[in-house]
């Protein structure tokens, strides 16, 4: 079944700016999607409209089978979104937070008690709470809206960039979780700008430019368009000149550091040995970029 | 689905958000208004003798309680749900299945019970300063009801419109405050000259206001019929008005 389904979804603001020209889009249910794309690409946008937040031009939009304008609620009812900006009423406890958000799904008091005690728990937030919302840091303030969206245990999970601005522990825990989340049978859709976030966590991902999906694919099969990789060298003694490698293109950032930018048929065997032939040593090698950013900057650039 | 928890879930969250603020919510209202009754309707009040066969303490107590009725569900609805669109937590429940009626008879329903609780409390501060038999119960509690609801709509409206704190205290003191004054609150309509007693039926507070005495005291300048027809009108006509922008998402979506 598909979780969520958009057919020819537009949107043109007031001012006439066109965020969305027609994009048509599928979720499988259970999948991990990466909906990714430059500032002011029309993501927001589109995830705005599929939790009501924004009203479409024209399209439809179907969350597992119901339509968004003639089945409102049922369509609603399966969504839970995080918002990219803390959007809770910051005098309002955790608990208060969490249990309203119940409320306004219909839920009975007292399993609404019992399912904000498990998401806060969840969310390690439990013994805050008591505590006025205002009160926490950023990072907290984004585990309660995780902790609010997954309230009412929705089939669909939208995360606007959940994990921006927070420290890298606690990205970790949140990809942890989003994990947890995903394997219970949620389908998670998550927007982000840490590349790395979207590779590792995402399955299927769609990228989005100018209001049009650019690219729309699993995974795994777009990172295999990636012919070249690119790594940095950190070399064992001082070089004057960047040396010739045949196939691959060669930069000396410092003396003793390269860039070299490699095509996957030459292969790292053969890049050791012609730099062993040349009398250096190479003492730590990494990634020079993400895969997917690259894939994302050359996708992004080409249009 | 169960529309009554999202209903009432609105509504305590209101309840209590204005019971958790009380020193700005219930205090004022029981200072100003006491000043009112020892300043108008005592200290001046003695000097001035009766209006209607009513003395003037008793005939400016319901003008009063109708007076903290109305300012009180409008600054309710209108602050609340501002702060509400102001903060970004009204994605709270456009992202919930909660239809527009529920959200609109959520804040109105706050707005209601807080506008009757500062009446109460203003009515009972008047026990300690004029006496009086209630002349019909019926009147003066469906009065304060309608009156409550009319404007916890019309503050509604303001908070879906405005586009900052500026615009939702433009309303209660330009209009609502001038309005109150002159709606034959503190005098009776009758001891105007003729041309202000004309443009004094164009203000629709004058109504609820003689409506509401008219149950306290049995004392009142216009028809009450005419009020009750009145006041249903605007209910209606405020309560589409608001169905209308919340369905077109004015104010609260792009």
């Amino acid at each position: 079944m598909k979780a969520l389904s958009l057919g020819n979804l537009r949107k043109t603001y007031s001012n006439g700016f066109e965020a969305l020209k027609g994009i048509n889009l599928q979720v499988e249910e259970g999948d991990f999607f990466a909906l990714l794309g430059p500032n002011g690409a029309g993501k927001s946008t589109a995830i705005g409209i599929i939790s009501s937040l924004v009203t479409a031009s024209s399209g439809s939009v179907s969350i597992f089978g119901h339509d968004l304008k003639t089945d409102c609620e049922r369509a609603k009812s399966c969504i839970g979104l995080v918002p990219q900006e803390v959007n809770f009423n910051q005098f309002d406890t955790v608990k208060g937070i969490v249990l309203n958000q119940a409320g306004y799904y219909g839920m009975p008091r007292k399993l609404a008690l019992q399912r904000t005690e498990h998401c806060l728990k969840q969310m390690d937030l439990w013994d805050r709470r008591d505590t006025v919302s205002r009160r926490l840091s950023g990072g907290m303030k984004r585990r309660v809206m995780i902790a609010r969206a997954m309230v009412h245990a929705p089939k669909l999970l939208i995360l606007d960039e959940p994990t921006a601005g927070v420290d890298i522990e606690i990205r970790r825990s949140m990809w942890l979780m989003m994990q947890e989340v995903n394997q219970q049978g949620t389908t998670i859709i998550l927007t982000t700008h840490y590349l790395e976030e979207a590779e590792s966590l995402c399955r299927n991902i769609a990228i989005i430019d100018e209001g049009r999906i650019v690219e729309n694919s699993d995974m795994a099969s777009l990172l295999s368009r990636l012919h070249i990789d690119h790594f940095v060298l950190d070399l064992a003694e001082p070089l004057n000149t960047a040396p010739t490698i045949g196939g691959c293109q060669v930069e000396l950032i410092s003396d003793k550091v390269l860039a070299i930018a490699i095509p996957k048929e030459i292969g790292l065997n053969q890049l050791f040995s012609q730099l062993t032939a040349q009398n250096i040593q190479v003492m730590s090698l990494k990634n020079k970029t993400n895969r997917l950013e690259q894939l994302f900057m050359d996708l992004v650039a080409s249009k | 689905m169960n529309y009554s928890i999202a209903f009432k879930t609105i509504v305590f969250k209101e309840i209590y958000r204005f019971l958790r603020i009380w020193p700005q919510t219930l205090l004022p209202p029981a200072i100003t208004t006491t000043l009112y009754f020892l300043i108008f309707g005592k200290l001046i009040g003695d000097r001035i003798g009766t209006i209607s066969g009513a003395s003037y303490m008793d005939y400016i107590v319901p003008g009063i309680i109708i007076m903290s009725v109305i300012s009180h569900s409008y600054a309710n609805v209108v602050s609340s749900f501002y702060s509400t669109k102001f903060q970004r937590n009204i994605e709270e429940l456009l992202v919930a299945p909660v239809p527009n009626w529920v959200i609109l008879s959520g804040y109105i329903s706050g707005g209601i019970i807080r506008g009757l609780l500062v009446g109460a409390v203003v009515a009972l501060i008047s026990l300690l300063f004029a006496e009086f038999a209630v002349h019909n119960i019926a009147i003066a509690l469906s009065t304060a009801l309608l009156t409550a609801t009319l404007f916890s709509l019309a503050g509604f409206i303001n908070a879906l419109l405005a586009e900052s704190f500026d615009d939702i205290s433009i309303i209660p003191n330009f209009v609502l405050t001038p309005l109150s004054y002159l709606g034959g609150v503190f005098y009776s309509v009758d001891m105007l000259p003729p041309i202000w007693q004309t443009i004094s039926m164009g203000n629709p507070i004058l109504y609820m206001v003689n409506a509401f005495r008219y149950g306290l005291i049995g004392v009142s300048d216009i028809d009450i019929q005419l009020t009750f027809i009145m006041m249903i009108g605007f209910i209606i006509t405020l309560t589409l008005f608001s169905l209308y922008l919340l369905y077109k998402g004015i104010g609260i979506k792009n």
